[in-house]
């Protein structure tokens, strides 16, 4: 939609400096159009052929009244009086912008601003050294989208005064801007092609709020605000110029919106007969547009209120740039409107309405596809809380602190606590696609299994209310789909829509699965690619195909299930697979130990919970805020690297875990093991703020690891480690009833006659007829392995032998 | 109380704050009393722009507006310029400059308020008999008429000639009575939280320190009604003379117009001065805090043990000769969630009454009596149906963006009632599913997370959950007791016509209500010296057998021993209470144990 040249109606139409026409363009009646002409600046006309482009964000509410050129000389010279140049020293009315100083200091700033230190993603592929903005209008020249994104940051750091310039009169400044990179940029390439004029664009305006903090004097400043889409409307056509023709000489008129009103010409000017002139629509000027609403993001609210939701007008090219549901910082000019007064009506409603006009969108979730893991800019620590953080991670004992933080309501467990740590933190993310082995896995997976009564579900509640993408759901009654995606037709539009289920719902948080062991087999086994690949697949017959956002979801969970219920023996009842089990890095058993003095204590603690004793207290020193943002913290910034000593140190570990069950021939370690050790190890230098991991980090997640096998696959027959029983765990009353039959097997044999080998069958029957109890085959077979481990007996096909 | 005018005159700087001290100080004195409430005086027999108060509940939160809080306004015919103050206003004057430099913008945050959910009838109307009814009635009535005569001769909605009063001073007319007001509520939804509630909703305007305000507040809000019906007609006129002209109005759909500029008919607005937070809703109970009322707190608190003889003695009549099921019952009904540790509500009880009879609609008539006893409470047959269909957790509806209420937003202490034994044979569907999820977060962790379809949000609530059911419930509970009816079951139909149902208001009833509003407020601690004796007993229980006492019976004995206090008007633990709430645990846990062996199939 180019402008029409004729610069005189245009929207921005050409304006000397000190024309008021960038605040309020004129009216037709007031201000003749063609005064304008002997302007040196013709911003809005097309310079060496390329068309400028209405920019309705800036310009499409202007309440500010008509300025007279003459009252307002004096003015300016008083507010600029010291610059040089006489004639330039007009500031645009109601502000103290002066275009020309305004414009050069802007192009100085783009000539010679350099930020060695970027780490914005946009800024890749930039040298760092040179200046920034010169390299980006070169990019602009090569590809051809005439667009100028600024970094409010910058430019404050740079100039300051110009930054406070363009936060207060951003409709004022930011034409001002695009002048001066149009002049810029067609001075340096002079050749290059572009549909329309070069348009500025900042973001991330140091004055970012949040939605709630808001108020009447940010009207007409620019703003950043972060929040997520929920709503966005068709896109409306709204007129921006007005053609008008007299049906009586056809002569044309072109009248401008202004603040939503068209002002209809009472008279032909051509022919001076009244009540002649028509609107012609196909002639008449239209930009796009649409309404998007935006709220508040969860995080930014006070408890126990509701979000607060505001409209944003999205402009041109910005439209259906976000979708329902996106992540946004959007910055943007605050408008207020007040109701209009109804004619009919002699009382008005004193209301405003208030809206933004977005000038850019930054999509806060957006990188997150990019696999960088980086809530950047949208979680914005202050210096002092940054401060404060680095102070905590300096205190030798901040891993116990931090622990000893989480979920103090619950008590002791300090190494489960410890572990559920590590998970927040997650290792270091490692790319291997390259060569071929795709990503590893940084998160950590920890099962929780124990006694019921020992508070596992309100721990996992508490990791569920700390993160903030946390997915709480239940294994009794979750299915498959309800986990990963199904496809519903929506009741009301009867379109067929995505469901997202939990896993896909916590991707990037913690999904936390209650009663594990209440789920069906099948559901158990979506969470094998989850939890190793981090991906999860999708398939639902043939809607797949008309849904293309449905293919391989990327998703890094980190389950962490827990109550099945366990039984004293400490070995796990369930029928777990091995696979799915090996994919924990971590497995807990939360144990009522039963010991007097352990109870005295849990009786105190719980007792002091009541009735909040002053210790209780005391012992809060770190509350849940400090904690997510030290997390948060440490998971944006801090990706640690494998030190030499670490690794070598690491490569010890995992021998010495090979070589506990090697001699038995059983496997107690598993390569999966030493990915674990790394991830813990990597979460534990997190925790320290390290951007290396030393042999430290190595020893507390060998530690760590050792405490959580031992205790929930300690053999307890022989007292070692052994991964295989987590597979083959047995009840208590199955392992009982088997040494009873053992005993009862051991002592028939003993009372028979002593010949050293019997028929299997025979001995069964045997059995069978002396025991009270059945006695099933498998019972038997049990029984018979338990004495050939006592070297007893052995057994070779169907005869038992006896030894010595 | 008529302060329209006084707003104008003092237009001074500094004025608000005199105000809204000048009413702060009047209605704590015992005018308070004199000003007629929206709760019970039909909306037509109030004067607009005056001073109303109205116990509500906040349902919604609005977006905060802007408005001009202080503007010129120019006369057309002499061209003279006046302040004019758009404080507690919804209007503006007709001829307003808009581009003056002496316009003052300010903000204001809007709650939309409903009568509090589930409120028994005896709260709601012992509340409303406080106001002397005969002190403005007539004298309003009389002068309707009087207004009726000018009226007669005028065309509707005309402006009173006096422009200088202009804000909202449409007189009221006789002719919206509360037929018409019935018939077009039908068509809007009013959206309270349970089903069958009827009753004005307000939008509230407040004007200063609104983050204090939260979602499900209780309030008792003093403020400066509003009805002009000019609001309703700027809703109405948008829809046919809006669009093509001001594309800022098109956006806002239909629905939203309707929520947010209601019918002030329908909903009027009230622009708040002075509020006061409702710790509770009972009527027979000072408002204030209990400490500062020394004189009722110990009057009561002396009698609290005979009061609760007498409770005791009825419970057990209602359930059935089962003195130990009436002894929890009364726990339960004093139970209050009093803190938070971290996830962990404190002092939260529900009670899973199971073996109930299901003959002679035994839980209804339960509830009823129940009902008599608490401020607030909501019945909720846990059916097939009203599982699958009922919503039981406010929704954002963001077209009309407002949330939806459910039955689960009530106001804290609120008794729900679940009935199990209507629970049939069939097939929960996804929202079924969802419901029982919800019944359940909110019985193990107090909170139920809204649903904001982008992500849920959760609010914390505080209420007493009673379900009966007749084998154990499907729902987790803090603790259960089987019935044991003393009763034969061939009697027992006949038993239950026979239970005497406490008349409304007899002495008798009423202590009752007080004694279970007061003990719920009680401030309870416990003593080091309690603390380790209770340390020591646990340990010596635990030694005797491992596998009895978990450390989740230890926290259910906790919440039972200090319920148990409160119950007696005691506030601190004493040895004897500790000891009789184990021994109540003991014999409940036996029965139910009992009742395991019965039913071997039981989990």
């Amino acid at each position: 939609m180019a402008m029409p040249t004729s610069p005189g109606t245009d929207l921005l139409s050409p304006a000397a400096p000190q024309d008021t026409s960038l605040l309020s363009s004129p009216r037709p009646s007031v201000l003749p159009p063609d005064v304008d002409m002997s302007s040196p600046l013709m911003y809005g006309t097309p310079i060496r052929g390329t068309p400028a482009r209405q920019r309705p964000d800036l310009g499409s509410v202007r309440k500010a009244p008509q300025v007279d050129l003459q009252s307002e000389q004096p003015v300016s010279d008083a507010t600029v009086g010291s610059e040089p140049s006489g004639g330039q020293r007009l500031v645009i009315w109601g502000t103290d912008v002066n275009v020309n100083i305004c414009k050069e200091k802007f192009q100085r700033f783009v000539q010679r601003f350099v930020d060695p230190t970027s780490t914005e993603d946009e800024n890749a592929g930039l040298d760092l050294n040179e200046p920034l903005y010169s390299q980006k209008l070169e990019e602009i020249s090569v590809v051809g989208d005439p667009v100028l994104n600024v970094n409010c940051r910058h430019l404050q750091s740079f100039d300051a005064e110009l930054y406070r310039q363009l936060v207060s009169y951003p409709q004022e400044v930011i034409p001002t801007f695009d002048m001066a990179i149009n002049d810029l940029f067609f001075d340096r390439f002079p050749d290059s092609f572009l549909e329309y004029q070069i348009q500025v664009r900042p973001y991330n305006a140091l004055k970012t709020r949040n939605m709630r903090s808001l108020n009447p004097e940010d009207i007409d400043q620019l703003i950043t605000i972060s929040g997520m889409v929920i709503r966005t409307s068709q896109l409306i056509p709204e007129m921006q110029e007005a053609f008008f023709q007299c049906s009586i000489c056809g002569a044309s008129a072109r009248v401008e919106v202004d603040r939503g009103r068209i002002a209809e010409p009472a008279a032909c000017r051509h022919c001076n007969v009244s009540h002649s002139m028509a609107l012609i629509h196909n002639r008449s000027l239209f930009s796009d547009k649409q309404m998007v609403k935006i709220q508040e993001s969860p995080e930014d609210m006070p408890a126990g209120q509701t979000p607060h939701t505001i409209v944003v007008y999205a402009h041109n090219d910005l439209v259906d740039k976000v979708q329902p549901g996106d992540r946004i910082n959007i910055t943007g000019i605050y408008r207020a409107v007040p109701m209009r007064a109804n004619p009919l009506q002699s009382s008005v409603k004193s209301v405003y309405k208030t809206h933004i006009d977005v000038i850019h969108f930054r999509k806060t979730d957006e990188k997150r596809l990019h696999g960088l893991d980086e809530d950047a800019e949208q979680k914005l620590f202050t210096e002092d809380r940054v401060q404060s953080l680095k102070e905590l991670s300096l205190k030798p004992d901040v891993y116990e602190r931090l622990a000893s933080a989480l979920a103090p309501s619950i008590y002791e467990h300090e190494d489960i606590k410890k572990g559920i740590l590590l998970q927040l933190f997650g290792g270091s993310r490692k790319d291997f696609s390259q060569t071929g082995r795709g990503h590893f896995r940084a998160e950590v997976n920890i099962l929780l299994c124990g006694d019921p009564g020992t508070s596992k579900s309100q721990l996992l509640q508490y990791v569920y209310n700390l993160v903030p993408r946390g997915q709480y759901t239940s294994g009794k009654g979750s299915s498959a789909v309800g986990l990963t995606a199904y496809v519903m037709k929506d009741p009301e539009t009867r379109q067929l829509v995505l469901q997202t289920g939990a896993l896909v719902l916590s991707d990037n948080g913690i999904c936390c699965i209650d009663e594990f062991d209440k789920m069906s087999d099948n559901t158990r086994s979506v969470l094998h690619e989850v939890m190793e690949q981090q991906t999860l697949s999708i398939a639902k017959q043939h809607v797949i195909l008309a849904l293309p956002v449905s293919v391989p979801h990327r998703v890094r969970p980190s389950p962490c299930p827990s109550r099945t219920v366990s039984v004293p023996h400490r070995v796990l009842p369930s029928p777990c697979p091995l696979c799915l089990f090996l994919r924990f890095d971590l497995i807990f058993l939360m144990l009522d130990p039963q010991d007097e003095a352990y109870d005295r204590r849990l009786a105190h603690h719980l007792v002091s919970l009541y009735y909040h004793g002053e210790e209780q207290m005391e012992e809060e020193f770190l509350d849940m805020s400090v904690l997510k943002d030290y997390i948060a913290y440490a998971r944006t910034y801090i990706s640690p690297r494998l030190s030499e000593e670490a690794s070598q140190a690491l490569i010890e570990a995992y021998v010495d875990m090979r070589k506990i069950g090697s001699g038995r021939g059983m496997v107690s370690a598993y390569p999966r093991q030493l990915e674990s050790l790394i991830r813990l190890s990597e979460a534990h230098a997190k925790v320290r703020f390290s951007e290396r991991v030393e042999t430290i980090d190595v020893e507390e997640a060998k530690r760590l690891h050792r405490e959580a096998l031992k205790q929930s696959a300690t053999d307890p027959r022989t007292g070692f480690v052994d991964i295989s029983i987590l597979t083959t765990g047995m009840s208590a009353t199955a392992r009982k009833r088997k040494e009873e039959v053992a005993q009862a097997l051991k002592k028939m044999i003993q009372t028979k006659a002593r010949t050293p080998a019997m028929k299997y069958q025979q001995l069964l029957e045997e059995l069978r007829a002396q025991s009270e109890t059945a006695v099933t085959k498998e019972l038997f077979d049990e029984a018979l392995r338990a004495l050939a481990d006592e070297d007893y007996l052995t057994v070779t096909g169907k005869t038992v032998r006896l030894l010595a | 109380m008529y302060l329209t005018d006084m707003s104008h005159n003092n237009s001074t700087s500094g004025w608000e704050e005199k105000v809204v001290k000048f009413f702060k100080e009047q209605l704590k004195e015992k005018d308070a009393r004199t000003v007629p409430s929206l709760n019970d005086v039909p909306l037509h027999y109030l004067k607009p722009n005056s001073l109303v108060k109205f116990r509500c509940f906040i349902q919604d939160m609005f977006d905060p507006e802007f408005y001009m809080g202080a503007y010129e306004t120019v006369d057309p015919s002499s061209k003279a310029k006046m302040m004019q103050c758009g404080k507690y206003k919804d209007v503006a004057e007709c001829s307003v400059d808009f581009h003056s430099s002496n316009t003052v913008n300010a903000e204001r945050q809007t709650f939309y308020c409903v009568p509090v959910p589930g409120e028994s009838p005896y709260a709601s109307e012992s509340q409303g008999r406080v106001v002397p009814s005969t002190s403005y009635a007539p004298s309003r009535q009389k002068r309707s008429y009087e207004d009726d005569d000018d009226m007669d001769t005028h065309p509707q909605k005309q402006r009173e000639p006096n422009s200088g009063n202009c804000g909202g001073s449409l007189k009221r007319q006789e002719t919206e009575a509360p037929s018409s007001q019935a018939a077009s509520a039908s068509h809007l939804d009013l959206n309270f939280p349970l089903p069958g509630e009827k009753g004005p909703s307000c939008l509230v305007k407040v004007y200063e320190d609104w983050d204090s305000f939260k979602l499900n507040d209780m309030l008792e809000v003093y403020g400066i009604l509003s009805v002009s019906p000019v609001l309703s007609v700027l809703a109405d006129e948008k829809e046919t003379s809006s669009s093509l002209l001001d594309p800022t109005d098109s956006m806002e759909t239909a629905a939203e117009q309707r929520v947010h500029c209601p019918p002030a008919s329908l909903v009027p607005r009230l622009h708040l001065v002075h509020s006061q937070r409702l710790l509770h809703n009972n009527p027979l109970m000072p408002l204030t805090v209990m400490e500062q009322n020394t004189a009722f707190l110990s009057s009561t608190l002396s009698e609290m043990a005979a009061v609760r003889a007498e409770l005791l003695t009825y419970f057990t009549h209602v359930l059935l000769g089962d003195t130990l099921a009436a002894e929890y019952l009364i726990l339960h009904l004093i139970s209050n969630v009093y803190n938070r540790r971290d996830v962990l509500p404190l002092g939260k009880f529900t009670l899973n009454l199971s073996g109930c009879p299901t003959v002679g609609s035994y839980t209804e008539r339960l509830y009823h009596i129940i009902q008599q006893l608490v401020p607030s409470s909501f019945y909720l047959g846990m059916t097939l149906q009203n599982l699958n269909q009922m919503r039981l957790v406010p929704k954002k509806d963001y077209v009309a963006n407002r949330l939806v209420s459910g039955a689960l937003q009530v106001p804290k202490n609120t008794s729900l009632f679940l009935d199990e034994t209507r629970l049939e044979q069939g097939q929960l569907d996804t929202a079924g599913v969802h419901n029982v999820t919800a019944l359940g977060n909110l019985i193990s962790w107090q909170k139920v997370d809204y649903d904001f379809n982008f992500h849920q949000m959760e609010f914390p609530c505080n209420v007493n959950v009673l379900v009966t059911s007749e084998g154990r419930s499907l729902l987790p509970s803090d603790c259960q007791i089987h019935l044991q009816p003393q009763i034969p079951p061939s009697q027992i139909e006949e038993y239950l016509s026979s239970l005497h149902v406490p008349s409304d208001s007899s002495s008798q009833v009423n202590k009752f209500r007080i004694f279970l509003g007061v003990a719920r407020l009680l401030d309870y601690s416990i003593s080091d010296e309690v603390t380790k004796s209770v340390e020591d007993d646990f340990v010596d229980m635990r030694k005797d057998d491992p596998q009895s006492v978990s450390a989740e019976d230890l926290h259910r004995m906790l919440v039972v021993a200090r319920l148990l206090s409160l119950s007696l008007g005691q506030t601190t633990l004493c040895r004897d209470s500790w000891m009789r709430a184990k021994h109540i645990e003991m014999q409940r846990k036996t029965r139910v144990e009992q009742q395991k062996c019965v039913n071997g199939n039981e989990p």
